[in-house]
């Protein structure tokens, strides 16, 4: 384990403070009708970073991966990945740059097997588009089978997507998207959905996977602990805004956070002294 | 969890995915079947001579049906298909006066269909479900309304007949010419075959079926699902053309018939009765449907359709893989 006590940590770079930040959106403004789904959104993510996004559903966490990634187009406002403009591109433009995104219910081809969607993933990044080589070619067959191995899913290879449990099709949800070799990573709800029992295997495994390969990852969480152990900072969304944004050690003793986000009344005693929002990245 | 690090990452034995089809018939098996069914056709074309039309006929349209099975695939029915068959056994109809050359009939058929293939397929591959398959009904009731109402040029619903053609420079005598198609038909139907089985293995073809599943994740792979389906559709049209020509230089009359809606629905039908999973099901579907209706017509003159439809909702109801669905399971059956 490293000094900082987080799963995975010994073979990455940290986030690599005052640098300039990978991912950059500002001022990003969405409504729905009346709903304010993006009222201003602000927010740096660093190299190498595990950023967790908090908050009550209907919050704008969900919209604004899907901003990222070019689902939807903010009314207002600027995204900007590695120094570049990305607002306006199509999803599959962004995935081209280097983005990828996992879902909160998994996106698979169910009448393939894992295999078979980890290949297609693979066939995909490289854009070889031959109608008449097989899909399962012994480079990609090996490359594919390399992925699940490392996410625990090569003796489930064989099997239709349609027949996983759900721990093992969010993580065939991830490998899909780690396959593409993306540089950030958006993750909706990673656990959601995973027996409590399994929910810390999974996380393990993913954090263990992405840190080894150095993609940066923002991901969409409900289980505080998982942002406790997992995230190096915490983004707290409300009603399309960021109330709080800062290490999990600190913005999880947060009143306000306690109360209004994780629904549990904070303790009497002397305040936390966490500051409503951390400045530098946001 | 997932154990040493360095572990190989070769699959394990049991991932035997590549060596199976969709329904999970080996290519063995499948390879066997299709050589099984190709012997039995020319078993039966030689023994009853007459029914070397209804296969030729039959196996034209099994590759019409194969575009068919493309579409299925990703989930899109299109109810407008007859229009490519149309294309190419006009164009043998326009161009046999001027070139009577099957071997260049047969390209130019094919060409013709591919680009009109595309010309559609740019605006088709737009839409889904019910508007891809009215989109293309529509547009083929369009040509049915061309061919008929343009008299001057295509003799309206009296159609046009095709003049005695020749085959690699030789204009050959009936008998032998019946059974020059029929080998033609026979080869075309395999190398489709073939050409769609792998087609289907390949990382577009698995993309193909990726559009009935999970289109958007397509999208957040890179993926344009829009260009996957054009290129399935673009094939399907040039299976359709060569599927024309075969029709046209088989019967030597071609109607504005060819394109109408229940052209298309016939090929639709036939893709259910054969079944899906399978580059062989349309052919099995093929000459089950022209084999009922060819003796359901003599038996029951009046009501061969009804013998038609019966069939259909038995096939329906009870084996809803199609005739390759009860094929498969039987040879699964056996393998276990």
């Amino acid at each position: 384990m490293s000094a900082s006590g987080r799963p995975g940590d010994e073979a990455v770079d940290r986030p690599r403070q005052g640098t300039a930040p990978l991912l950059s959106a500002r001022g990003l403004r969405l409504a729905f009708g009346g709903v304010k789904a993006a009222d201003g959104i602000d927010l740096d993510v660093m190299p190498g970073e595990f950023l967790a996004i908090i908050g009550p559903n209907g919050a704008g966490k969900t919209t604004f991966i899907n901003m990222t990634t070019g689902y939807l187009r903010p009314q207002a406002g600027s995204i900007s990945y590695d120094g570049q403009p990305i607002l306006g591109l199509s999803p599959r433009a962004i995935v081209a740059r280097g983005i990828g995104r996992s879902f909160q219910l998994p996106q698979l081809f169910t009448e393939h097997t894992v295999l078979e969607n980890a290949a297609l993933a693979i066939a995909a990044r490289a854009g070889l588009w031959s109608p008449l080589a097989p899909l399962l070619r012994p480079a990609w067959r090996t490359e594919a089978m390399a992925v699940l191995d490392r996410f625990g899913l090569a003796p489930l290879a064989g099997q239709r997507a349609d027949a996983l449990n759900e721990g093992a099709r969010k993580l065939a949800d991830i490998a899909m998207a780690v396959a593409l070799q993306p540089r950030l990573l958006l993750m909706d709800e990673p656990t959601s959905g995973v027996a409590a029992a399994e929910k810390m295997g999974v996380v393990e495994t993913l954090v263990r996977v992405l840190r080894e390969a150095k993609v940066t990852a923002v991901f969409v969480e409900h289980d505080m602990e998982v942002v406790e152990r997992f995230a190096d900072r915490v983004a707290v969304w409300s009603q399309g805004r960021i109330a709080a944004l800062g290490p999990p050690a600190t913005v999880l003793k947060d009143p306000a956070v306690l109360r209004d986000v994780i629904g549990i009344e904070p303790p009497t005693g002397p305040p936390a002294g966490l500051p409503a929002r951390e400045s530098g990245h946001a | 969890m997932s154990g040493d690090r360095d572990a190989p990452a070769a699959a394990p034995a049991h991932v035997q995915v590549h060596a199976q089809g969709p329904a999970g018939v080996t290519l063995a098996r499948e390879g066997a079947l299709a050589l099984l069914a190709a012997a039995a056709a020319i078993l039966v074309a030689w023994a009853v001579p007459w029914l070397k039309f209804v296969l030729t006929l039959a196996l034209a349209k099994g590759i019409a049906v194969l575009g068919i099975l493309l579409l299925l695939r990703a989930g899109q029915v299109s109810f407008g298909h007859a229009m490519f068959l149309a294309t190419g056994a006009y164009t043998v109809a326009f161009v046999a006066p001027r070139i009577e050359e099957v071997l260049l009939l047969l390209p130019l058929a094919m060409l013709l269909a591919t680009l009109l293939g595309l010309a559609v397929g740019l605006f088709v591959v737009r839409y889904r479900d019910i508007f891809f398959g009215m989109l293309n009904l529509a547009l083929s009731m369009v040509l049915y309304s061309l061919l008929e109402k343009l008299y001057d040029y295509t003799k309206g619903t009296d159609g046009i007949r095709v003049a005695a053609l020749r085959f690699a420079g030789t204009v050959p005598g009936r008998e032998t010419q019946e059974w020059l198609m029929f080998g033609l038909a026979l080869l075309l139907a395999i190398g489709f075959g073939l050409l769609v089985r792998a087609y289907l293995g390949s990382p577009m073809g698995r993309a193909l079926a990726g559009i009935k599943t999970r289109e958007t994740r397509l999208e957040f792979m890179g993926i344009s699902a829009r260009r996957v389906l054009l290129f399935a559709y673009v094939l399907s049209a040039l299976m359709g053309g060569a599927a024309g020509a075969l029709v046209a230089m088989t019967s030597r009359h071609v109607t504005p018939q060819l394109a109408y809606w229940t052209s298309s629905g016939e090929l639709v039908f036939i893709a259910i009765l054969g079944g899906a999973g399978s580059a062989l099901g349309p052919f099995l579907g093929a000459a089950g449907f022209e084999l009922v209706r060819v003796y359901a017509a003599a038996a029951v003159a009046e009501a061969w359709q009804l013998i038609l439809g019966s069939v259909l909702l038995l096939v329906i109801l009870f084996a809803p893989g199609g005739i390759w669905g009860m094929l498969s399971g039987r040879l699964r059956g056996r393998g276990a």
